[in-house]
């Protein structure tokens, strides 16, 4: 495993970014999401009108990759119909679950790319899908 | 003493991890296993497996006789006074939920109190929770002092007349911090409590001696100490024992069944249904005979010269901080439980990892305690008798690299 391949620039920055890591002042819906075996926990809150995702935040601790994942996410859902949003957790998903390898086809998840060579860490998958399951079920 | 080669006993030592060479450090979650404990289970399933206690045939007899040999061995290696004393289960966890649902649940009454420790496993502290909420019990806690060992006051002050049950682990398996188990037997004695004590992090690592301690219940895992995984010990006082209810019911454990009625066997087979973990005895005995031959206060000093070596190089990362690593040493095993500033244990356990360093990172089933620490989750570093000061060079040296894989300045 090259540690280059996780830990990529991209991926080390969202970790460390503050942007999308805060509580919102109008959410309408709020989910929490957890790994009980690792005890990450997120908070994902959503600002929702007319179907589309006005707003989008979280809080919560995690590893770098749970945290890089989640914000990632949130840039890419933010200002996406609801319908759009649930496209792309199943495009992530069946990415990390290598179900879809092309890269044409998994093109509109931009950033979160960088998340796919994940799936050669079984070890580590359950952090980088933590946000996208947590996202699953409110959407 | 820690120039010589232990790891070519051990034959998963000589693998290479990610392409270099393996520095294993969660001894403290299960240790390898020697070749000569590889060797033992091999020869029973190769020369001796049958059902024991069953067959009027030899190789029953075998295989009889290897198991209750194990007994015997098991009860000299903790000095037990009587072989029927010992107990065998799966694994700790086992022994513990068994004294819980055997002795906890047939003994508490509403209004009484277990008082157990801040710093318990979940195997230790999960059992006596649902045992005292199903009997109306209350479930107390002995908090720690500031260098990580355990509260004076509250060893004084929550034992009490109320007390029926002490359960204690003898090292904490995050803090490797030696328990004064002996004085709180005296104290529990005292108060009329009877008291269990969790030896999975001690046993392999220091001298036990279980009439010394007086303690009416110890425990243990073998994969701690070298057995294949499978195999636990638990040791209870005769006269306990006898008064207990049995745990698992089936064959073996019986003298007579009729349509309505059950005449249990005497000890040890009341506790132990069902066909067992003859394999796994045979390598226990190869594991203890490994490490008596060894000497336990070797495996103390070595670990203890390790610890003290890592902690005097720690001492130069400021950006590492420690746990349970300000007491004094002499009764300190060879854990140490560590974070890198700003970094997710699970992130430095991945970096470490790419380098060939094992490491355990997480909450290591002791949530209660991380939480009483104000911690999420740590990493922990433990060491056997096989590690080397190379061993620790090498973790040292891979953990200075973390914080800048993630973009953090030193």
């Amino acid at each position: 495993m090259e540690l280059d391949s996780i830990y990529t620039e991209l991926i080390a920055e969202h970790s460390r970014s503050a942007e999308n890591k805060h509580p919102l002042a109008f959410p309408t819906v709020t989910q929490k999401g957890r790994n009980p075996s690792c005890g990450d926990e997120i908070t994902l809150q959503l600002q929702v009108k007319d179907g589309v995702i006005e707003d989008a935040a979280f809080t919560g601790i995690g590893c770098a990759i749970s945290q890089a994942s989640t914000s990632i996410m949130i840039d890419l859902i933010k200002g996406e119909t609801v319908e759009q949003a649930k496209h792309l957790a199943d495009l992530f998903l069946k990415m990390i679950k290598r179900e879809i390898n092309d890269e044409a086809e998994l093109e509109e998840l931009d950033e979160a790319l960088a998340l796919k060579n994940i799936s050669n860490m079984p070890a580590r998958v359950k952090c980088a899908v933590l946000s996208w399951h947590t996202l699953q079920q409110i959407i | 003493m820690l120039n010589q080669d232990y790891k070519k006993d051990f034959p998963i030592l000589q693998q290479t991890m990610q392409g270099k060479p393996l520095v294993y450090l969660d001894n403290g979650a299960t240790t390898q296993k020697p070749d000569s404990v590889i060797a033992a289970v091999r020869d029973y399933y190769t020369h001796a497996n049958a059902n024991p206690h069953r067959g009027a045939y030899e190789l029953s007899v075998q295989a009889t006789d290897i198991y209750e040999n194990a007994r015997v061995r098991t009860q000299k290696f903790i000095n037990a006074q009587h072989s029927h004393e010992i107990i065998f289960t799966k694994n700790a966890t086992e022994s513990l939920n068994l004294i819980a649902y055997s002795y906890g649940l047939s003994t508490l009454q509403p209004g009484d109190e277990v008082v157990i420790s801040i710093a318990e496993h979940h195997s230790n502290l999960v059992p006596w929770q649902r045992v005292c909420q199903q009997k109306g019990a209350t479930l107390k806690y002995i908090y720690l002092e500031k260098d990580g060992n355990l509260s004076q006051q509250d060893i004084n002050e929550k034992i009490t007349a109320k007390t029926k049950i002490v359960a204690v682990t003898q090292v904490s398996n995050i803090l490797g911090l030696i328990n004064p188990v002996k004085e709180i037997v005296k104290k529990a004695h005292a108060a009329g409590a009877v008291v269990v004590v969790d030896g999975s992090q001690s046993v392999p690592h220091i001298k036990v001696d279980v009439q010394e301690l007086d303690a009416d219940f110890f425990v243990f895992s073998g994969h701690k100490m070298l057995s294949p995984m499978g195999i636990g010990v638990l040791y209870g006082k005769e006269a306990l024992l006898n008064a207990m209810p049995p745990f698992l019911m089936g064959g073996d454990m019986i003298d007579y069944v009729e349509e309505q009625h059950t005449e249990y066997a005497p000890l040890p087979a009341k506790f132990e249904a069902g066909t067992q973990n003859v394999g796994g005895a045979a390598g226990l005995v190869a594991a203890i005979d490994y490490l008596e031959n060894f000497g336990m206060e070797k495996v103390a000093d070595i670990e203890a010269e390790l610890v003290q070596y890592a902690l005097e190089k720690l001492a130069d990362m400021p950006y590492i901080e420690l746990y349970g690593c300000n007491s004094r040493l002499d009764n300190k095993t060879g854990i140490i439980a560590f974070n890198v500033r700003d970094v997710h244990p699970h992130d430095v356990a991945t970096i470490l990892d790419a380098q060939g360093v094992a490491v355990r990172a997480g909450h290591h089933c002791a949530q209660p305690l991380l939480a009483y620490l104000g911690q999420n989750a740590t990493c922990r570093a433990s060491f056997y008798f096989y590690n080397t000061k190379e061993d620790v060079d090498r973790w040292l040296a891979a953990l200075s690299k973390v914080r800048g894989v993630l973009g953090y300045g030193a």
